[in-house]
């Protein structure tokens, strides 16, 4: 019996490593072909493309390896936009489902109910419609507040920068044709930022009233019995108790949020797989390009993980573990 | 006693009766149903342009596939949806639904490629719209299902090399989005294919859907498998079963019976994944609709409205799978 079982691993053992090594040679060879010399040395060549929405400089004449690098701080912009933002959501669409106030309930209901139905990538695309389609001019921009406006082509917002005098914030002002100083947020930033926010809001309601729900009745009954009101008994009883039970859930929620970014391809916003699709085209190396699609966003999918872990170990242990 | 006229519900309600009535002024009153373009445009956006999916209805639903023969897809649509419904239906589980269902996919798929008794021959690559969402869908799932209860079994074995291949699959695949687990289909699948061997790109994009939600699925019944109680398979086995007449005849059964909703939600969520496929170039729903209004001028204003009929179609598709998923559980609660 135990016998077997060996034979049966190592031939299995066997079978994996000989079938990987045929596909690397079938593949070296086919790339050899083509005229594609197989290795990460064609990140150091330069792209001949340029990104349109960038937080560090790139031009054409950068490398492969910056394009890369321009495409992952994207990707984390927006998804730490998105994360903060559908956290907010998300965490007040939940409560608001378990409101008292029975009209409120169900339109909170009512949402989740629309946002998680649609697909996201249709919810992106129908944002960015929206944004480019219906908003104004430039010059007709909208005032969302002071110097922030919002126009056809994105939010202009006031941003800090260093002059002579030390960091200043920087207004935006209408030129000729668009604005200029301060930051541009691009309708194709938005429209991601935007639809990631919504489609997890709705999930992440989910999660916070389940979790709410969870906690036992008498918990609430006994705070009021102590005079608490309903804010203080959210605040000081129900919720630190759902967070334990809340947490994992939700990380895997924010690991979804994370990988859903990639939709930004659709909408043509530079995020790491539009620009590693770009490249795979233009260069032919494909395998490269795909294995750091996913060496980027294992990483990043294990950062959360391992943060989201020990905030909840952290919890646990402040709490006294569970009872 | 509870009040129902507090201030609260009565700014909400006016709220929501100032939002309702925009939105039914702009979606109904004002809207233009009939395929004119010049009204949709004298609209200025005061009014919906439903009159893009009156001009543009057959592509959006059945992409590029030849006008004449649209009738294939339209029959083999209703089919699909037949077959999804007596499904539901209580006296028809039985034995015999296999059989429905191995005859029904087969004409589904000989009416849309035809080439046999005088239907003409279409190609994959002209298949589309609404009957290409059912098969990633539906062939998806019915991939995605064995393979996703082999990798379950095999991460919950006793064979630690089968255990470790199993779970690092599951937990790469896991980790990466499906945008690249399609570009992999896309553009890594034709590499590792000796020379002269070619797949049509639907075939790939399948393998593809049925490795990402395989991975999905085998870690929720691995949820349902470790749920059985140890005594099960402890008992099976004194009774001198085999290893896989104890998995297949005693844990399994017990194990998809408990994970039934949240196999479901995988199916929701398979569903509207499936409008990714547009990224590699397979026009289903979502890029059925940028083939019917991006290259047309009179029309590319409208695709909004346009968005909007397929995010009906999606929804209505997910909320009555899972109300039934609901009423499922209710049952057998």
């Amino acid at each position: 019996m135990k016998v077997r079982a060996y034979a049966l691993q190592a031939a299995i053992v066997a079978a994996v490593l000989l079938a990987l090594y045929g596909l690397a040679t079938l593949v070296a060879a086919k790339m050899r072909g083509l005229g594609v010399e197989p290795g990460f040395g064609f990140l150091w060549q330069r792209a001949g493309f340029d990104i349109g929405d960038t937080l560090i400089a790139f031009d054409a004449a950068d490398t492969y390896g910056r394009a890369f690098l321009v495409g992952l701080l994207n990707t984390v912009s927006v998804a730490a936009v998105a994360i903060v933002a559908s956290l907010g959501l998300g965490g007040a669409l939940g409560l608001g489902q378990l409101a008292r106030n029975r009209l409120l309930a169900r339109l909170c209901e009512a949402y989740v109910e629309l946002f998680r139905n649609v697909p996201l990538l249709l919810q992106v695309l129908i944002v960015y419609v929206l944004l480019i389609g219906r908003l104004p001019l430039p010059q007709e921009a909208w005032s969302l507040g002071p110097d922030v406006w919002l126009s056809k082509s994105g939010l202009a917002l006031p941003w800090p920068t260093f002059t002579d005098v030390g960091l200043m914030l920087e207004r935006p002002v209408l030129g000729r044709f668009t604005f200029s100083g301060g930051a541009m947020l691009t309708p194709e930033f938005l429209s991601v930022a935007a639809a990631l926010t919504l489609f997890t809001a709705a999930y992440i309601a989910e999660v916070v009233r389940g979790s709410v729900q969870a906690v036992s009745r008498r918990q609430t009954e006994a705070a009021q019995a102590l005079g608490l009101n309903d804010a203080q008994t959210l605040r000081f009883v129900v919720v630190p108790q759902a967070l334990r039970s809340m947490i994992p859930p939700l990380a895997n929620q924010l690991l979804n949020l994370i990988k859903n970014s990639s939709l930004a391809v659709a909408v043509g916003y530079p995020d790491l797989v539009a620009v590693a699709d770009t490249t795979l085209n233009q260069s032919g190396h494909a395998v490269e390009c795909i294995a750091i699609i996913m060496a980027v966003y294992l990483t990043l999918s294990l950062i959360t993980a391992a943060l989201m872990g020990g905030w909840h170990g952290r919890l646990l242990r402040q709490q006294g573990g569970y009872p | 006693m509870k009040r129902h006229i507090t201030p609260a519900n009565l700014i909400l309600g006016a709220i929501l009766l100032w939002a309702g009535w925009h939105l039914f002024d702009w979606a109904v009153l004002k809207a233009v149903f009939r395929p004119d373009a010049a009204a949709c445009h004298a609209l200025e956006g005061s009014g919906a342009c439903w009159g893009v999916v009156a001009e543009k209805y057959r592509v959006i639903l059945f992409g590029r596939y030849p006008l004449d023969e649209q009738w294939r897809p339209l029959l083999a649509t209703l089919l699909m949806l037949g077959l999804l419904g007596i499904s539901t239906l209580q006296r028809f589980r039985n034995r015999r639904l296999w059989l429905v269902w191995s005859i029904g996919l087969a004409l589904f798929i000989f009416l849309l490629k035809g080439g046999l008794f005088g239907l003409e021959n279409v190609d994959t690559p002209r298949w589309g719209g609404l009957p290409l969402t059912l098969i990633l869908t539906v062939f998806g799932l019915a991939g995605a299902f064995p393979l996703a209860v082999l990798l379950a079994l095999g991460r919950n074995g006793r064979l630690p090399v089968v255990r470790t291949l199993c779970t690092v699959f599951i937990e790469l695949v896991r980790g990466v989005p499906m945008v690249a687990v399609l570009f992999m289909a896309a553009f890594l699948f034709p590499l590792f294919m000796p020379r002269g061997w070619e797949f049509p790109s639907l075939l790939r994009v399948l393998v593809a859907i049925i490795l990402f939600a395989g991975a999905y699925m085998a870690e929720v019944i691995r949820g349902g498998l470790l749920a059985v109680p140890k005594g099960q398979a402890e008992a099976a086995q004194a009774l001198g079963l085999s290893y896989w007449q104890v998995q297949l005849t005693v844990i399994l059964p017990q194990a998809l019976r408990n994970v039934l909703p949240a196999l479901m939600n995988s199916a929701i969520a398979l569903f509207k994944d499936t409008s990714l496929v547009i990224i590699v170039g397979l026009f289903e729903l979502t890029g059925a609709l940028g083939l019917a209004v991006d290259g047309d001028p009179k029309w590319r204003a409208f695709a909004l409205d346009g968005y909007l009929f397929i995010a009906l179609i999606y929804w209505i598709g997910c909320f009555t799978t899972s109300r039934y998923s609901r009423s499922l559980e209710s049952k057998a609660a």
